[in-house]
This record gives C-alpha cells, sequence and structure tokens, in this order.
C-alpha cells in the first residue's frame, strides 16, 4: 500500500489520477501510524514553503517523516520540503537533503520555470530505462542546489537538481504525474524500487 | 533546455468535440478524451479545452469532461469558457484542470485575475487576449473580435502579469483563421516585454508560420485548432520539423 501524505496543502488529484492510471493502491491520509506503516509513502503538495512546513508541523509529520525507513518520493515542493532550508519565506525544511533551495535569479529566462525540460546525469534505479535528456514537465520558481545528492541536473540558466537521492529518500522536482510516458515510468520505478 | 510547446486546441460544445469554420457550422468530431489522448501520443505538449456551450447543461457536461480528462490524459491541460467567477476556477481545479484561461470576464473585472491567482497560484491563471489592429492601435476585443473595448494590448498584457497571471495567450484577430501567419513583430515585442510566457494562437497555416513565431515572434509555444483536427500537419511531423530547423522540442 502507497500513503500520499495529506496535510492539507490542497489538489493531489493528479497525483491520485496517475497512480490510478498505474494501477497501484493508496490510500492519503496524515495518520501517523498509517504512513509509518505503508510501503511507499509520496510527500506531494503545491504552494508555499513556509505554509506547507507549518502545515506538517500543526500535524506533527516532520518527525514521522524524518524517520520513515520506507522508500520515500518528495514531488516537487515536496523535494523543497525535503531540503535543509529555503529560501521561500526563509523557511527551515525537513533537512533530509542538506541541499538549499534558492530563487531562479536571471534577467533573461521567464520565471515561473514552466514547460517540459530535459533531465541528464541521471543515476539510481529511479530513473531506470529513461534515456539521458529526457524531457519531463516544470512548474517551479525555487530549486535545490546541486550536490553529491543529485540524481539528474536540470539545466535552466544553472545547473540545479532535478531529482535528489539519499539513503530512502527521493524527491523529483519536476512532476512525473504530468510527465507523459517518461513520468510513469519514473513514478512505476518508484514503485518498484 | 527549456523545450518549446506545441499546444493542439479543441472547442468542446456539450462534451462534445466540434470543428467548423464558424460558429454556424460546427461538427461533432469526437470524443474530447479519445483526441486528446491521441494528441499526447502524437507528443502534444498541452491541451486546451475550450467550453463553448451555451447553455447551463453544456457547462455542467463540461465540468464532468474536466475530470476524465484528468483521469485519462498524462500531460497537463488548460480549460477555458464561461470562467467569470474564483468559484467557476476552483471547480475547474478540483476537477483535475492544471491551469484555467480567462477572456472577457477579465476584461470585465480584472480582479478576477487577482483572485485566482492569489487563491491557487499564479500557474494555474492563462489570460488570454484577443486583439486586432484599429487606427494603428492594437485594441482588445471580446466576442470573438467583434467588440472593440477601451484596453490596449501591451498596458493590458503588462497588467494581467502584474495581477498574477502566470501566462499569456495571445490571438491576432486580424490574422485568426486567414492560414497566413503570425504578426511576429508583435509577439516579439510581448514576449520581450513580459517576464511571463507568450503562446501564440490563430494564423497558422503550416509549419514555418510555427516555427517562425516560436523564433522571430520569440513565442514560448504556439497553440493550434484546425491544422491538427484536419490532420493538414501532424504533431509529430511539425515538431520534427522545429527540431530539424534547430528549435528545442520534446521529441
Amino acid at each position: 500500500m502507497i500513503t500520499i501524505i495529506d496535510y492539507g496543502t490542497g489538489n493531489l488529484e493528479s497525483v491520485k489520477n496517475a497512480l490510478n492510471r498505474l494501477d497501484a493502491e493508496y490510500i492519503l491520509t496524515s495518520d501517523h501510524e498509517a504512513i509509518r506503516g505503508s510501503d511507499r509513502v509520496l510527500l506531494p503538495g503545491v504552494g508555499e514553503a513556509c505554509m506547507a512546513m507549518e502545515k506538517l508541523r500543526e500535524r506533527g509529520l516532520v518527525e514521522v517523516i524524518r524517520n520513515l525507513a520506507q522508500p520515500v518520493l518528495g514531488i516537487c515542493i515536496g523535494l523543497q520540503l525535503l531540503c535543509s532550508h529555503s529560501e521561500e519565506s526563509n523557511t527551515e525544511c525537513i533537512g533530509i537533503f542538506e541541499n538549499k533551495v534558492k530563487k531562479f535569479m536571471s534577467d533573461t529566462l521567464k520565471i515561473p520555470h514552466m514547460g517540459w525540460n530535459d533531465i541528464y546525469e541521471l543515476r539510481t534505479p529511479l530513473f531506470k530505462g529513461v534515456d539521458e535528456h529526457s524531457y519531463v514537465y516544470y512548474v517551479h520558481s525555487y530549486a535545490a542546489e546541486k550536490n553529491e545528492n543529485t540524481i539528474a541536473v536540470t539545466d535552466y540558466g544553472i545547473e540545479y537538481s532535478g531529482a535528489l537521492h539519499k539513503n530512502n529518500f527521493y524527491g523529483v522536482q519536476f512532476h512525473p504525474e504530468k510527465s507523459s510516458v517518461i513520468g510513469e515510468k519514473i513514478l512505476k520505478n518508484f514503485l518498484e524500487l | 533546455m527549456l523545450a518549446k510547446r506545441i499546444i493542439p486546441c479543441l472547442d468542446i460544445k456539450d462534451g462534445q468535440t466540434v470543428k467548423g469554420i464558424n460558429f454556424l457550422e460546427l461538427q461533432n468530431v469526437g470524443d474530447p478524451v479519445e483526441m486528446g489522448k491521441r494528441y499526447a501520443e502524437e507528443g502534444a505538449d498541452e491541451l486546451v479545452y475550450l467550453d463553448i456551450s451555451a447553455t447551463l447543461e453544456g457547462r455542467k457536461t463540461f465540468a464532468e469532461l474536466v475530470k476524465r480528462i484528468a483521469e485519462n490524459i498524462n500531460i497537463p491541460f488548460t480549460v477555458g469558457g464561461g470562467i467569470s467567477t474564483v468559484e467557476d476556477a476552483g471547480r475547474l481545479l478540483l476537477a483535475g484542470a492544471d491551469k484555467v484561461t480567462v477572456n472577457s470576464a477579465a476584461v470585465r473585472n480584472p480582479q478576477l485575475i487577482s483572485d485566482i491567482a492569489t487563491r491557487y497560484g499564479s500557474q494555474f491563471v492563462v489570460v488570454a487576449i484577443d486583439a486586432k489592429k484599429i487606427d494603428g492601435k492594437w485594441t482588445v476585443t471580446t466576442h470573438g473580435g467583434k467588440r472593440p473595448t477601451e484596453r490596449e494590448l501591451f498596458t493590458w498584457a503588462q497588467e494581467a502579469q502584474d495581477r498574477g497571471a502566470g501566462e499569456i495567450l495571445f490571438t491576432s484577430m486580424d490574422h485568426d483563421g486567414t492560414k497566413n501567419g503570425y504578426p511576429c513583430d508583435t509577439f516579439a515585442e510581448l514576449s520581450q516585454m513580459l517576464s511571463i510566457p507568450v503562446v501564440a494562437s490563430g494564423g497558422a497555416g503550416n509549419i514555418d508560420h510555427i516555427a517562425e513565431v516560436l523564433t522571430d515572434g520569440k513565442a514560448d509555444a504556439a497553440l493550434a485548432a484546425s491544422i491538427f483536427h484536419y490532420g493538414e500537419i501532424r504533431i509529430n511531423d511539425l515538431k520534427q520539423a522545429l527540431a530539424d530547423q534547430n528549435i528545442s522540442v520534446r521529441l
């Protein structure tokens, strides 16, 4: 069973729909025991980092997430929350990944970074069967720096972490649930880790 | 590198995809979900579904359709047509839409853009602008180009961005339906002025027109309806041709 952590940041329909298309069974919950007891945990979310952290804290979920031992996948802001710090409202995050999350700065590039961008230097079984420079769908204004946790790189003015990995924790900045067959492949890989 | 996007647009009436030279000769061309799936498989980067139903019943059917699209389509999609309140937008978000477009309602009530952006985020609001040149000035119009407004294209686009629009979808009513290409100078000026993406719509007759608006016109995406529906241009052929011209696309 997969758990999608429901912490009140709004619309989780697209993640649910993507799991349905893969015939994966899941529950949506903020219940600590249910989360601890599931095989896979997804941390999706939309919105602003500080408010999202506040919502996790209110539900006592920060410690629960930190101590999970099964595969965990943060999606979009979920990845950012698993990092150490976000420039968005100067927010201390969960701190699984040492990476810092910074705002895109550019005079020439359009922000948010929105649309299909390629990913490369792919590592770990999360990207098994995914070709270098495959395209995935992004919508974001903040991005995690590159470091040894980086398992996919994206270049948008600067090179940043398209995906991160440490121990049982994974994060993707892009939206696999909106990234066509490549996204489905990545989600499927996560379910088979 | 960020890819230029190719976006087929489907007009929906009473839950069915329709096409026609004008609104009087609409033909039913098939199930919107099946057509969307086929476009996605052919390499469409996003889809736009526009509700042109005139009745309440038709609008209700559309909301149900949006749910079915979200369940079945694995790429982002935008919905529009008849959105005039934050609640309208919210219902479509809950049904699974990734973005909504607002057009006439935003011209009447610009606060709508701010309200949707504040409630659901800028990435959720696309402002569609229909404009044509009247006495040398790009004038914003409503009702399919029939009603000129007091607004001017560039100042309106800037205001939409300042109010939180995530994207501008600009159609030149002087070019729409002509198949003679886009006003690339105007697109370039608009795109350079704004910090949000510009989607080009209306006027494409062939692959070169689309290539021009994505290069000279500096548009971030091209939207088209009839050239895809009539099978004149297949999306995968179009994207291959763009790639051959060194335009960054997702193949």
